[in-house]
């Protein structure tokens, strides 16, 4: 019976809803989570690496933290093929706007430019939406440090602490129980990394199964985007005690 | 002929502009104000055809309202200077505006900032400058008298100099002219230097 409102995009089921962006919302939800905490000297976004077999080569450092702008970066949940499509478009939309007026592109105009995209594919008939959840991390010089939220349907929201991806329910409840206003980013690395021990599946947290990714301002106030290499990123998780140093290093 | 010309002082930038609107030998009008206020902190002193010059400052400036109620935050002068820039070089190869500008401007973590653009799409960041016939001796004028962190009442007097060599210099003077000024309280008219009334 669902059947006659699944298969359009742009059709009303009788109660209101749209079947197929919430299909959307739940092919994130199997997804690798993310979770991104706004400090005050930066934003930090964490991301867990799905590792699906051990022969796979990967052949970037990050697989779901993108680099949009010189200050702007993203983390992803979700299909990345999806994905990709829409990051091509924001690094392409941040390039046209730095072309027009020799500025970086304010944060939440990236977003909404994204979310209109994502938006449209919830209206106009034929297509499926984008499958994906993005945490967008970004710094400009109206509002400093921001983090945004981005569905399946293009609704989008800023956050001091948000959690896309499998399990994010729980994240988001942990991070509202522990988020304190005005941390510093080490402190929202540590926080991040204890809401993910908890939510992920596995049950030891390693620097292959995370990574890490910081937007914070430079000295000579530059914004820096940072990937945390996997060698550092093992020693935070043994200095936050979410996980036993490797038994090798012993 | 024409007479376009600014400068920039201690928090605030000025832009001088002649009010004569002419074609051929013929004088139509002479309070004809040639400096737009472009939104509520910017300045937009253009010179050339007539017709470009209205079309264009006026599609510069509804373009900047329509960004900020778009985007709830107003453009930079900068941005703005680089978006004008980047529209004149668009038409440019296309079917060309014929208008010279100078964009003054005050940005709260900047301050006062003043830029030229002409018409094949130049954009300079200057601290005083001047288009139309007028510049011979007003870019003379300021070459000699101007300085850095002018107040207002010097930097009036300057362009009151500027004036008074136009008006003795140039055989084709226009009479009249209007003066304003962008500060942090906004862009405002600030005098009009009249010898002809029509």
């Amino acid at each position: 019976m669902s059947r006659r409102y699944d298969s359009r995009t742009t059709i009303f089921s009788p109660e209101g809803r749209l079947y197929q962006v919430e299909y959307a919302m739940e092919a994130i939800g199997n997804a690798g989570s993310a979770i991104g905490i706004l400090a005050r000297d930066g934003v930090v976004l964490v991301g867990e690496k799905k590792v699906t077999s051990k022969l796979l080569q990967t052949s970037r450092s990050t697989e779901k933290m993108y680099k949009i702008d010189d200050h702007l970066a993203c983390a992803v949940a979700g299909i990345m093929s999806d994905a990709n499509i829409l990051i091509n478009t924001a690094r392409v939309q941040a390039q046209r706007y730095t072309f027009a007026y020799q500025e970086p592109m304010p944060v939440e105009q990236l977003v909404q430019s994204l979310c209109d995209t994502k938006q449209g594919y919830t209206q106009f008939g034929g297509l499926r939406p984008f499958g994906v959840s993005f945490l967008f991390a970004g710094w400009d010089r109206s509002f400093g440090f921001q983090l945004y939220m981005s569905d399946p349907s293009g609704n989008y929201g800023g956050w001091k602490a948000a959690a896309i991806g499998a399990n994010n329910q729980a994240a988001q409840s942990m991070l509202k129980q522990d988020y304190k206003e005005e941390m510093t980013r080490e402190e929202a690395v540590q926080l991040a990394l204890k809401v993910l021990s908890k939510t992920m599946d596995s049950t030891s947290l390693t620097s292959e199964k995370l990574e890490l990714a910081e937007i914070c301002l430079a000295p000579s106030g530059e914004v820096k985007y940072q990937v945390c290499s996997p060698d550092a990123l093992g020693k935070l998780l043994v200095k936050h005690g979410v996980t036993q140093p490797a038994p090798e290093s012993a | 002929m024409e007479c376009v010309f600014g400068l920039v002082g201690k928090g605030f930038a000025l832009i001088v502009a002649d009010s004569s609107a002419v074609h051929s030998i013929l004088v139509h009008k002479s309070n004809e104000d040639k400096v737009m206020v472009l939104d509520s902190h910017k300045l937009l002193g253009a010179s050339g055809e007539g017709g470009d010059r209205v079309q264009f400052t006026e599609y510069i400036q509804k373009n900047v309202h329509l960004y900020q109620f778009r985007n709830g935050i107003p453009l930079t002068t900068a941005a703005a200077a680089n978006f004008t820039r980047g529209e004149l070089a668009t038409a440019l190869r296309k079917n060309p505006y014929f208008v010279n500008i100078l964009l003054a401007g005050y940005d709260k973590d900047i301050g006062p900032s003043l830029y030229y653009i002409d018409y094949i799409a130049t954009l300079h960041k200057i601290d005083k400058g001047a288009f139309g016939y007028g510049s011979y001796f007003c870019l003379s004028m300021m070459d000699r008298h101007y300085h850095t962190g002018m107040t207002v009442e010097e930097a009036v007097d300057l362009a009151d100099k500027c004036i008074k060599e136009i008006r003795s210099r140039l055989v084709v003077a226009p009479p009249n002219f209007v003066i304003k000024i962008v500060d942090k309280d906004g862009a405002k008219e600030y005098a009009w230097r009249e010898t002809v009334n029509m």
